[in-house]
């Protein structure tokens, strides 16, 4: 890697860096807007146009408001859990193609952080970490709501890894390979007719692996209906009962960040990634009938997939926005046996079949 | 070679914290940062694949896991068990003969030598691993699963409720 692309891949993480924040910022402004829609009220309408600047508001807010320490409160641990949480939710970003190469001249750029072909594994490991930002603050409160918080989504998170892991597994069998950009470019058709090139997405290859993934998400990413560690009418506030000012804001921040990368590797694995319908012959109306020239029809081309990708993206959200308001919340009883007796079952089952299926050559 | 003093300083230190914390909590943290600087350590060997697995398998569950329960522990102090003079002398002197054996072992191991020209630097990665586990290592890799498998099925017995036991 020469010193050059080494530069062009520190100012794609920047970039994903800053839009992960600046898409997290919006989502608490978004998750009101759709709630208000839900529930027929106006939601934020104040703060700018449209209330445009809410988050910014509420950022003022956080920071301005009084940091406290509870007693007894291990102090160091305290402030790590936050940072804990915040670092691992930006980290799985880093490996997700947001776009295929660009092309300058001689120069190409990979539009993603870094690409490691063990990429699957990698989001994998850092979503399993993902759980000790809430222990740990849960643990540092010196609070039993907090420690029963943290409990749970220890316990909550193991149970449903195993059940996510074996739902990439089947995804892992029909690609072949643990390289996230590999597996977006396979889920793509040159030859198929026009709006059919969505049938090679791995959604209709998967159903069951998607269903379980999809429940497997919401249960990672500790929202509603499986939010039980912060569940209000049961722990206050669960692991964040203590916390106050910005290291709030961060684990607030960090499950917006955690369901942005969760959406993200869902497109990736399952809708296409960059693919997008119609998309050569969009490339041959750039290239032959608008008069660029290959690099530049190349490039516009590209940028499309990445808007694809992150409408992609953004309607997940919208979904597991419209989820938190339509649901109500599982027991925990209810929760830990819909993921040890149902979707684990489901999801060896679905091993099986996504196997069968190889080896009859129904799919590839 | 900076990379690697760094790392093994770094799983040195948090080694030892494991062991000279006073609070089970952060023993189990230092544990857990001994584990992603071994997986530095497998990353520097070119070894993708096992680096992973060793975060999402050790970091990720087990170390969750310890955590879980020591948090569900009351440890103070006080309730600490204090082990007899004797058993912490014996501890001291078996653990001390162990690294002189160990440093006597390894004084004159040369390492292997591998030949530049044919290494094959791709070893590590998952397909080939894959392969040698799945042609040369067979017998054993699915013995290895057998085993897991029996563990699994007792634990699951050993965590079954019995007739007539209370639910909570």
């Amino acid at each position: 890697m020469t010193f050059e692309t080494l530069g062009w891949q520190g100012l794609v993480i920047l970039v994903v860096f800053g839009l992960s924040l600046l898409i997290a910022t919006y989502c608490t402004y978004a998750e009101r807007v759709i709630a208000a829609f839900m529930q027929d009220r106006v939601g934020p309408d104040r703060a700018g146009p449209y209330g445009l600047a809410q988050p910014l508001a509420d950022a003022v807010k956080m920071f301005t408001k009084e940091e406290f320490f509870p007693g007894g409160a291990s102090k160091a641990l305290f402030t790590l859990g936050p940072c804990l949480a915040m670092t691992t939710a930006l980290m799985s970003s880093a490996v997700i193609p947001f776009g295929n190469a660009m092309q300058f001249g001689d120069t190409s750029v990979h539009l993603q952080g870094i690409e490691i072909n063990v990429g699957m594994l990698y989001i994998f490991g850092v979503v399993s970490l993902g759980v000790y930002g809430v222990m740990i603050g849960g643990w540092a409160s010196n609070n039993k709501f907090s420690l029963l918080g943290a409990i749970r989504a220890a316990s909550q998170n193991i149970s449903y890894e195993l059940a996510m892991g074996l739902a990439l597994i089947a995804v892992l069998m029909i690609s072949g390979t643990l390289s996230l950009r590999e597996i977006t470019l396979q889920q793509t058709n040159p030859g198929a007719w026009h709006l059919g090139d969505i049938f090679a997405w791995n959604v209709f290859k998967q159903p069951i692996g998607f269903i379980i993934f999809l429940v497997c998400a919401f249960a990672e990413t500790n929202r509603t209906p499986f939010d039980l560690p912060e569940c209000e009418t049961e722990l206050v506030g669960g692991y964040h009962t203590e916390y106050s000012s910005m290291k709030l804001g961060l684990y607030l921040f960090s499950e917006y960040i955690n369901i942005l990368v969760v959406t993200a590797v869902m497109s990736v694995l399952y809708f296409g990634g960059f693919n997008y319908p119609f998309q050569y012959e969009f490339l041959d109306f750039l290239s032959n009938k608008a008069g660029l020239s290959a690099d530049w029809a190349h490039n516009i081309f590209v940028l499309m997939g990445v808007v694809a990708m992150f409408m992609k993206i953004f309607m997940g959200i919208f979904f597991f926005m419209w989820v938190r308001w339509t649901l109500p919340r599982f027991r925990y009883d209810q929760l830990m046996r819909l993921g040890w007796t149902i979707l684990i079952p489901l999801a060896i089952f679905n091993i099986l079949l996504t196997g069968g299926l190889i080896t009859t050559g129904i799919i590839k | 070679m900076s990379l690697f003093l760094f790392l093994t300083f770094v799983a040195l230190l948090s080694a030892l914290g494991v062991v000279l914390a006073k609070n089970p909590v952060h023993s189990v943290l230092f544990l857990i940062l001994t584990f992603f600087t071994l997986s530095g350590h497998y990353l520097l060997l070119n070894a993708q694949f096992l680096a992973a697995v060793n975060i999402i398998v050790y970091a990720g569950a087990i170390m969750v896991l310890f955590l879980f329960v020591i948090m569900f522990l009351n440890l103070n102090e006080a309730t600490e068990p204090q082990k007899p003079f004797l058993a912490k002398a014996a501890a001291t002197i078996a653990g001390g003969l162990l690294l002189l054996i160990m440093v006597a072992a390894m004084r004159n191991v040369e390492p292997a030598g591998y030949d530049a020209a044919t290494f094959n630097s791709q070893v590590g990665m998952v397909d080939k691993l894959g392969l040698v586990l799945f042609q040369q290592y067979q017998l054993p890799f699915e013995l290895a699963s057998i085993l897991l498998l029996a563990a699994m099925v007792g634990s699951v017995m050993l965590g079954k409720r019995e007739t007539g036991e209370r639910n909570f």
